[in-house]
């Protein structure tokens, strides 16, 4: 699809999949639409209202089909109906487009479709990616994707998942979902889970791209804030958090030169907004984190105490032994290398921290800087035979040879 | 749309302690007033103890009756509803405002398919 259409098509396809309660009819007919847009707008000019001209022509192609199937039709009838005189939109004053993509954020995560498929779906509807692409993205083959997205639309159908968004009363229990849609292509996009590369920084960027329409559509909600501000803070070391081969590198050893200072300023402004007008919540603080980090020259110049501090309103609004990894780490910056190891020694054995590379990592990074150098060696290791990417690997080896005298025979 | 909301309840093993928040009776009646009174109720049963079930299954032409099922899972088809409700998010309601959704049951939602 021409990038110029895809924020384009996502409203569309919002439009149209409310009206007919039905994903598969409103995908068809919006890419019919684009279609001739492309073949009829270089001829006979961009039309008045781009928008509306999409819709109606979208219309006109879904009465066609209609027509041609007529027990598709009947079926649709029902739904049809009852969505129209559930929801009629109330036409805005311009004749533009209302924007009713965030229903359509809130019917791809739903919580009765699987975690895996929703953000499939989100990717595929409302940042306008193909089937492969959307295949790409999480490493699996286009076949198995194309039956992925099938089953969860099939089941928004069949099981009448609504299009709708949720009353102010049900927010806090639907918010979060979305927001997490959204996160979690972000991380796979910052930190893929496996495959070749480090980072794949277009995936991450179509997370920051999401967060920037559901900001524009919620924008009293602290939280859309707060995400939209920790992917920026994090979005804008991207540069600088892989070396000349692919290899990872660490905050400490960054070159913040190579940081995006735009990307920080926007996700500072943006923390702001977040933190202010109510108690604060794990995307918010998250972002303010990431932020001491942005505003900071040099590691030793960073605000060590006020993050730990930060990690500890987290760890109480999200108890999670990662969290705990992390505040250690940050502890050993304020305290010393000894202070956070104890708190990290403390969560051995913690179910949750199994297969979790980064916590025998941190161990070893803590142990080689006590000069306990046989310990770190065995922490390595274990951190090596659990890291997904290649590149990770290729760094955790060359940290594991820093610290062991004879190279090991294992890897 | 018509769904049916299966109830499920957990067995409790004989001399152990039973859920910790069960529903009462009463709570029961309210449930099954309010269902009627917002006029989506279209059937809806418990079902009696577990231990009067007979299965029934024909194979060749050959009828075979057998005691049982027993409990082999550890939550137990209980009862059920069928309601008529809008979409979805109005049956997961429903099923979240059963008493049979608490206390180690479940409600499992199920759209009736339509021919």
């Amino acid at each position: 699809m021409v990038a110029v259409f895809r924020e384009e098509h996502g409203r569309l396809l919002a439009s149209l999949a409310g009206r007919f309660g039905d994903l598969d009819l409103a995908e068809e007919v919006a890419a019919d639409a684009i279609e001739a847009a492309l073949t009829r707008w270089p001829v006979d000019g961009v039309p008045d209202r781009p928008g509306a001209w999409l819709l109606t022509t979208a219309r006109r192609k879904a009465i066609d089909r209609l027509r041609r199937d007529q027990a598709y039709a009947a079926r649709l009838a029902a739904l049809h109906l009852e969505a129209e005189r559930a929801t009629a939109p109330a036409p805005s004053l311009d004749g533009e487009l209302p924007d009713e993509r965030l229903q359509l954020f809130f019917t791809c995560a739903h919580p009765a479709l699987a975690a895996e498929d929703r953000a499939a779906l989100t990717l595929r509807c409302l940042a306008g990616l193909t089937t492969p692409e959307v295949a790409r993205a999480f490493l699996v083959p286009p076949a198995t994707m194309a039956q992925r997205i099938v089953r969860a639309k099939r089941k928004i159908r069949q099981a009448r998942i609504p299009f709708r968004v949720p009353g102010l009363d049900e927010l806090p229990e639907r918010l979060p979902g979305v927001l997490q849609v959204i996160y979690s292509i972000f991380t796979e996009g910052y930190a893929a889970s496996a495959g070749p590369d480090l980072q794949r920084p277009a995936l991450a960027g179509e997370a920051v791209r999401l967060a920037r329409i559901l900001r524009r559509l919620m924008p009293a909600e602290r939280e859309v804030a707060g995400l939209l501000a920790l992917m920026l803070l994090v979005h804008a070391r991207r540069d600088a958090r892989t070396g000349p081969h692919g290899e990872p590198v660490l905050l400490g050893d960054q070159d913040r030169a190579r940081w995006d200072r735009s990307m920080i300023d926007e996700g500072r402004g943006l923390v702001v907004a977040a933190l202010t007008g109510g108690p604060p919540g794990p995307y918010g603080v998250q972002a303010a984190i990431a932020a001491l980090h942005g505003e900071a020259d040099d590691v030793a110049s960073t605000d060590w105490p006020q993050v730990v501090k930060l990690y500890d309103v987290l760890l109480g609004l999200t108890p999670s032994p990662v969290v705990a990894v992390n505040r250690a780490v940050a502890v050993a910056m304020r305290d010393g290398a000894e202070a956070g190891l104890a708190l990290l020694d403390g969560l051995a054995g913690e179910p949750r921290l199994r297969g979790h590379h980064p916590y025998p990592a941190a161990r070893a990074e803590l142990l080689a800087r006590l000069g306990r150098r046989g310990e770190a060696a065995a922490a390595f290791r274990e951190a090596l035979d659990l890291a997904g990417t290649e590149p990770e690997r290729a760094f955790l080896r060359h940290r594991l040879a820093d610290v062991a005298p004879d190279p090991p025979d294992r890897v | 749309m018509k769904y049916m909301l299966l109830i499920y309840s957990a067995t409790v093993e004989p001399g152990c302690e039973g859920p910790e928040d069960p529903a009462t009776f009463e709570e029961w009646m309210a449930y099954d007033k309010a269902v009627h009174e917002a006029g989506i109720h279209v059937s809806g049963h418990s079902l009696a103890d577990l231990t009067t079930a007979t299965t029934v299954q024909v194979a060749g032409g050959e009828r075979s009756v057998t005691d049982g099922p027993f409990a082999e899972t550890r939550e137990i088809l209980g009862g059920y509803y069928v309601i008529d409700v809008p979409d979805l998010d109005v049956a997961l309601d429903w099923a979240a405002r059963c008493p049979g959704s608490r206390g180690g049951g479940a409600v499992v939602v199920r759209p009736v398919a339509e021919f």
